[in-house]
């Protein structure tokens, strides 16, 4: 049965390797539902956040294992929602003159405690951090006041379990001289 | 980049002020690379300038197309255990090499592609000759690296040489830019021993293998499935001593063949689609499967939901990623066949398996009856491939290095020739790849020039790379080529007799004189079509001084037998149509 899996790669960035990255899921026809690459707590190792949901436990334990396999890539993990904690970041545009004072429309961005992010004289953005479908709501709502522009990030994920990516990598530089 | 995790030496290396050009070919002499396979172009001539330099040093060998550079520096490697080395030039030169990088991939084969590249400052302009070579190899290699600037040099080649041999072997491939190979540098060369993202060897788990000892001693009927991680562990002394130590009937995989002596009492042939009757039923009657440098490809396993489901499975493994990826294990050994054999070896009973043999021998008399009989000793007029590998394996004493194509000359080879050496049998079998025979026999002569190399080839097949016979006569590489010519492209004729109603949609072949084609790169060559000239022709093709073409007509529609039809499961292989 298919879940939604989060996975987090760890490498050094360099060039070449997000293709690397992606082509573990697509020879496969695993389609990516969102991919966040940023820098992790190590210095000089990067991370890569990749949501699918398209596969069940052994289709993700293969995929890490193809990814875990690539010379430069130092590990892979997967969780399922319950073993993170989770967010995304979204942006809408709307137009200025229907956020007005007291306007309905204020009051929805108030109730889902988004943020307005930016007043100009023609259109407001509103920030809204949550999950997909807490961010999914609010473009619900707004919808019939008129989204003009949306933006939704990827998945950022902070793991649960307290070992640490440092100690991970300390046992592979272990291994790796065996 | 920091990739080697050994301590450097106190003093400074001695460096001298060298192009990249030059870099590159002192990086390769560094590597002990004597021989090596390519076509220059334009984006490559400052290396080739170098090569020229250096030719004391390293022979180049001039291909006539950038595949057959492939295939031979994996000849090479498979006949050697050596990295094999190919070059070319930008745009096409690179994307012809992309076939053989993908075989060497799925057969683990260790090889350095080296491209030329457009100058830095014109990537992404569309200039002439230049295409995304990094982009097209990626996701058939196992490692890669476009170089830009020449200070780049040693490091990456260090890190390639070390990458394409390090645990599980693979294909490299490094792009240079042309500014990279005028640009000058101080050189000095580090070899590369480790990389702290990459575990080569991993860690044995030793309570695994205390599992993986008790259930083979509790085994009544053990059965050891063994590939190509043996040759390339170098563990076959380990395979013999647990084999012969435990009694347990072992079966190769098309890439294990040679691994082991054919005619050990204990090997019971070759596993696979075409494989041996025993081996492939018997994985079904097992009740412990000892699988090792193997990994379950589907042509080995048919149908994987009637696949040993009766049996404990263990599996030793170096690429983690294999393990459990086809086969479920019950008993998983991540690490180096050969390691992990010597420290099982001292945990296992002696032992002797003599009915559960018995049960391979009888499969085998059946096999004969229906099968090989008639393929090695036929009453037809028509000859067959199967007589001409048993009257060959007379002559070589199974002792030459078999180099096949794709097809069912492939096939027969692997099923009717003999070895009495590792490293004897090169083939493509992950990719499949027609055209790989022919420059793989000539790499693997350069790589092992003492042993006979026979290609075996189809009519088909050698057409696909038939323009590297100007190898050998510029080069004058003694291999022997034995064209099996059944005027068909006999495998895809056989698949669209069974099971597409005799259609034969474009797989009959017009052929041209192929004796004409061997005299005119002045290759000694013989035709027969006669049964009573086969051993004189054979003989002659390997006492002549030199190399050799034998053509040897065949029945035009012969099958290969047994089959294990695709998607269906081994127990239900097929003796007859
Ligand atoms: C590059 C490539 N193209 C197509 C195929 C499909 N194919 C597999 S076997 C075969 C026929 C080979 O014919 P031939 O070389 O005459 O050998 P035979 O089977 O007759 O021994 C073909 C076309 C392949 N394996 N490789």
């Amino acid at each position: 049965m298919p879940e939604s899996f989060t996975i987090a790669v760890f490498s050094e960035n360099k060039a070449g390797l997000l293709q690397r990255v992606t082509s573990s899921f697509t020879r496969r026809k695993i389609n990516i539902e969102s991919l966040t690459v940023s820098e992790s707590e190590v210095p000089g190792i990067h991370r890569y956040t990749i949501v699918v949901d398209s596969l069940d436990e052994d289709g993700v334990i293969k995929v890490c294992a193809a990814l875990e396999k690539q010379v430069d890539v130092q590990k892979a993990f997967y969780y399922r929602d319950t073993d993170i904690v989770y967010r995304e970041i979204a942006l809408y545009k709307v137009r200025s003159d229907s956020m007005t004072e007291g306007s309905p429309a204020l009051a929805i961005v108030d109730k889902h405690h988004a943020r307005i992010l930016s007043v100009e004289p023609e259109f407001t953005v509103i920030q809204k951090t949550g999950r997909r479908e807490q961010t999914a709501a609010l473009f619900d709502e707004l919808e019939p006041y008129g989204i003009l522009e949306f933006v939704r990030s990827g998945r950022v994920a902070i793991s649960r379990p307290m070992k640490e990516l440092k100690t991970y990598l300390e046992e592979l530089a272990v291994a790796s001289t065996h | 980049m920091s990739t080697s995790t050994k301590p450097k030496a106190k003093e400074k290396p001695t460096t001298e002020r060298i192009t990249g050009a030059e870099a590159v070919v002192r990086c390769l002499i560094a590597e002990g690379v004597d021989v090596m396979f390519g076509y220059p172009g334009g984006a490559i001539m400052p290396v080739y300038d170098e090569l020229y330099k250096y030719q004391k040093d390293i022979h180049h060998v001039l291909v006539r197309h950038e595949q057959g550079a492939t295939h031979m520096a994996q000849g090479f490697a498979r006949a050697s255990g050596r990295v094999g080395v190919a070059l070319a030039t930008s745009g096409p030169g690179a994307t012809n090499l992309i076939t053989g990088v993908a075989d060497a991939m799925i057969d683990s084969t260790p090889m350095v592609c080296i491209t030329g590249q457009v100058p830095k400052h014109l990537l992404g302009s569309d200039a002439f000759q230049e295409t995304d070579v990094m982009g097209i190899s990626i996701p058939v290699s196992k490692w890669g690296f476009q170089i830009t600037d020449a200070s780049e040099i040693p490091e990456v080649f260090a890190k390639a040489f070390y990458v394409a041999k390090a645990g599980r072997p693979g294909p490299v491939v490094i792009d240079i830019t042309k500014n990279a190979q005028f640009g000058e540098f101080d050189f000095s060369y580090e070899k590369c021993t480790s990389i702290s993202t990459y575990v080569p060897r991993p860690i044995l788990d030793e309570a695994k293998l205390k599992e993986a000892a008790e259930l083979i001693n509790n085994a009544k009927k053990p059965y050891i499935l063994f590939g190509q991680g043996v040759i390339l562990s170098e563990a076959e002394a380990e395979l013999k001593a647990l084999v012969e130590k435990t009694g347990i009937p072992s079966a190769w995989t098309i890439m294990g063949l040679s691994a082991m002596d054919t005619d050990h009492p204990l090997n019971v042939g070759m596993l696979g689609m075409h494989g041996n009757y025993g081996p492939n039923v018997n994985i079904n009657e097992c009740d412990v499967m000892i699988a090792i440098g193997m990994r379950f490809d589907d042509r080995v396993t048919g149908n994987l939901e009637k696949f040993a489901k009766q049996a404990k499975v263990i599996h030793i493994e170096i690429d983690r990623a294999e393990i459990d990826k086809n086969v479920k294990t019950d008993v998983a050994i991540h690490g180096d066949a050969k390691e992990a054999m010597a420290t099982l070896l001292p945990m296992l009973n002696e032992n002797k398996h003599e009915s559960w043999l018995q049960e391979f021998k009888d499969c085998d008399k059946v096999e004969f009856e229906k099968v090989i009989d008639a393929e090695c000793n036929p009453t037809t007029d028509e000859m067959t491939m199967g007589e001409t590998i048993k009257e060959l394996n007379k002559i070589t004493g199974g002792n030459a290095i078999i180099v096949t194509d794709v097809g069912q000359h492939q096939m027969v080879a692997c099923r009717y020739a003999d070895f009495r050496q590792t490293k004897s049998n090169i083939t493509s079998g992950g990719l499949g790849t027609m055209g790989f025979g022919l420059p793989a026999a000539i790499g693997a002569k350069l790589g092992a020039p003492e042993r006979d190399v026979i290609c075996v080839v189809g009519d088909g097949g050698i057409q696909m790379t038939i323009e590297e016979l100007g190898v050998i006569l510029q080069t004058d590489v003694h291999v022997k080529i034995l064209l099996l010519n059944n005027e068909f492209l006999g495998m895809v004729r056989q698949w669209q007799q069974l099971f597409f109603d005799k259609r034969y949609a474009s797989t009959e072949m017009v052929n041209p004189n192929f004796q004409l084609i061997a005299e005119a790169y002045s290759i000694k060559c013989n035709k027969i079509d006669q049964r009573k000239d086969l051993v004189g022709a054979l003989t002659e093709m390997m006492e002549t001084d030199g190399a050799y073409l034998l053509e040897v007509m065949v029945g035009k529609e012969n099958n290969v037998f047994p089959m294990v039809p695709a998607g269906a499961a081994v127990a239900d292989i097929k003796l007859e149509p």
